[in-house]
């Protein structure tokens, strides 16, 4: 469980997180949402520590993660995965290298043992067979698949996901979605998603939180956010056409 | 004001890239990759400009010190002197600070932007020990290399300008390049390139480790780890060159 407790942070004295209270439950996809520079990269960048917080505290289970020194923190950091938007994958190394990469780093696994894992992630996320390509020869999707693989190839507690379906078509962003999802549960992660797609809540959210110009506006359920009468959420959730009719249907 | 930011922020980047490695072996694997990216695949430029460089040298100083007080060996002597005391360790470091200079702020800024190194620190690896400190020690040990092939190659070059042109007497040549050769002359070349080599990887890391943006950042940073590695292998030639030999 991820505890985030009155986060806040600035940008030259601008608010872009204001008090930011709320908490991330294991086995559980939870869904972060809201416009762009509402502030959830921003808050998700202050999870993994990537950027500091000006006030507030966040906890890994019962381990305060904002004052923690660098070594702690990259003890944490070793039980966390994460999915950037882009994939970030390794250019110079191929599919299993780059799969390979974080066991070779923290594991004590053998050769052998190491290569049976990560295909074993590559056929988790439907990509058997592609060990040897680079990245550069992969597609969109192919490549946010190898990023699962890659960030589930150390077995961690915490799974991070910055927008995992852009820039993907409506088929395979599903599909990104129910890979993570059925991850979630299967390894008994904490999982926090990052996405302004509303296909991606009513799929996968356990819990939604919706981020508005960087405070926390509302919290619930995805069937919740149906029946909500939050005018700031309706206004982000109705604001394609289709989701308009799908509401007056 | 800017002067300190970036002075406090190279400081806190060597303390990073320094230290202790998370696997040695890994570290040892990328140090040999190094090794070929940035020495092996620097010798041909290096021996060409090296043979050329040390062909005008010598018709130069042939031309421009004939005088009946001089002896003609001089010219061999002078050459020598030349290309080991500053064209080889001080001009073909600024060479080298074009060459990895560039390469290392654009592989580094080009990872930075796309998030390759927030992946790796996420993952928990010292990024600027991993992507740096391999390339430090690769340039350490591999450009004192380069810099002692540069110096015969420079060497050389005179001596073929000597044989092609018959601007002296072979044997003259020969024998200035042998007159009074003190080993300390090398010694005092290898430590300043030992220290550019460092002035060199550090300063392109740092200026790659901090990219912020895109395509043209990347294009800046490397653009200005040139220039301030540049900068600062004349100034410690400067300040190495007085203390060394006096």
């Amino acid at each position: 469980m991820i505890r985030v407790m009155a986060v806040s942070k600035y940008f030259d004295e601008v608010p872009v997180l204001k008090g930011v209270t709320t908490s991330f439950e294991q086995g559980k996809t939870n869904l972060v949402i809201g416009q762009s520079g509402s502030g959830k990269t921003v808050l998700m960048k202050c999870l993994v520590g990537l950027m500091g917080c000006d006030k507030g505290s966040i906890y890994y289970d019962d381990l305060e993660f904002t004052s923690t020194d660098f070594a702690a923190r990259q003890i944490i950091r070793q039980q966390i995965g994460m999915l950037f938007q882009g994939g970030a994958l390794f250019d110079s190394l191929t599919v299993e290298e780059n799969i390979i990469f974080p066991l070779d780093m923290f594991s004590n696994m053998v050769r052998e043992e190491k290569r049976e894992r990560a295909n074993f992630c590559l056929k988790r996320v439907n990509l058997e067979n592609t060990n040897h390509l680079f990245p550069s020869e992969l597609s969109g999707g192919m490549k946010k698949r190898v990023a699962i693989a890659r960030a589930i190839a150390n077995s961690p507690k915490y799974l991070f996901c910055d927008e995992p379906n852009s820039g993907l078509d409506p088929r395979t962003a599903i599909i990104i979605d129910n890979l993570i999802s059925e991850i979630t549960q299967e390894f008994n992660i904490t999982t926090i998603v990052n996405t302004h797609d509303m296909n991606s809540v009513m799929e996968i959210g356990d819990k939604v939180s919706f981020l508005y110009k960087g405070e926390l506006w509302w919290e619930g359920t995805r069937k919740d956010i149906l029946h909500t009468d939050n005018e700031e959420l309706n206004r982000f959730v109705y604001a394609t056409e289709l989701m308009r009719i799908l509401k007056k249907s | 004001m800017q002067f300190f930011f970036h002075t406090g922020r190279y400081l806190t980047l060597i303390a990073l890239i320094f230290k202790k490695p998370e696997r040695a072996n890994i570290y040892r694997k990328q140090i040999i990759i190094e090794m070929d990216n940035l020495g092996v695949q620097s010798l041909g430029l290096v021996s060409i400009i090296s043979i050329f460089m040390g062909a005008v040298l010598t018709l130069q100083t042939a031309f421009n010190t004939e005088h009946p007080l001089l002896p003609i060996y001089a010219v061999g002597a002078a050459t020598r002197q030349a290309i080991i005391l500053e064209f080889s360790p001080t001009i073909i470091s600024l060479v080298l600070a074009g060459k990895l200079g560039s390469r290392i702020a654009s592989e580094i800024g080009t990872m930075r932007i796309t998030e390759q190194i927030d992946a790796l620190e996420i993952m928990g690896v010292n990024a600027a020990g991993y992507l740096i400190l391999p390339k430090v020690i690769a340039s350490l040990f591999l450009n004192p290399i380069l810099i002692i092939i540069s110096m015969f190659l420079g060497i050389f070059g005179g001596w073929l300008a000597v044989v092609i042109t018959n601007v002296l007497p072979l044997g003259h040549y020969v024998y200035g390049i042998l007159f009074d050769f003190a080993l300390f002359d090398v010694f005092y070349a290898l430590i300043k390139t030992v220290v550019f080599a460092f002035i060199i990887t550090t300063i392109s890391g740092y200026y790659g480790f901090f990219t912020k943006g895109g395509a043209l950042e990347v294009g800046q940073s490397s653009t200005k780890a040139v220039v301030m590695s540049s900068i600062f292998i004349l100034l410690f030639n400067l300040l190495l060159t007085q203390l060394l030999l006096t």
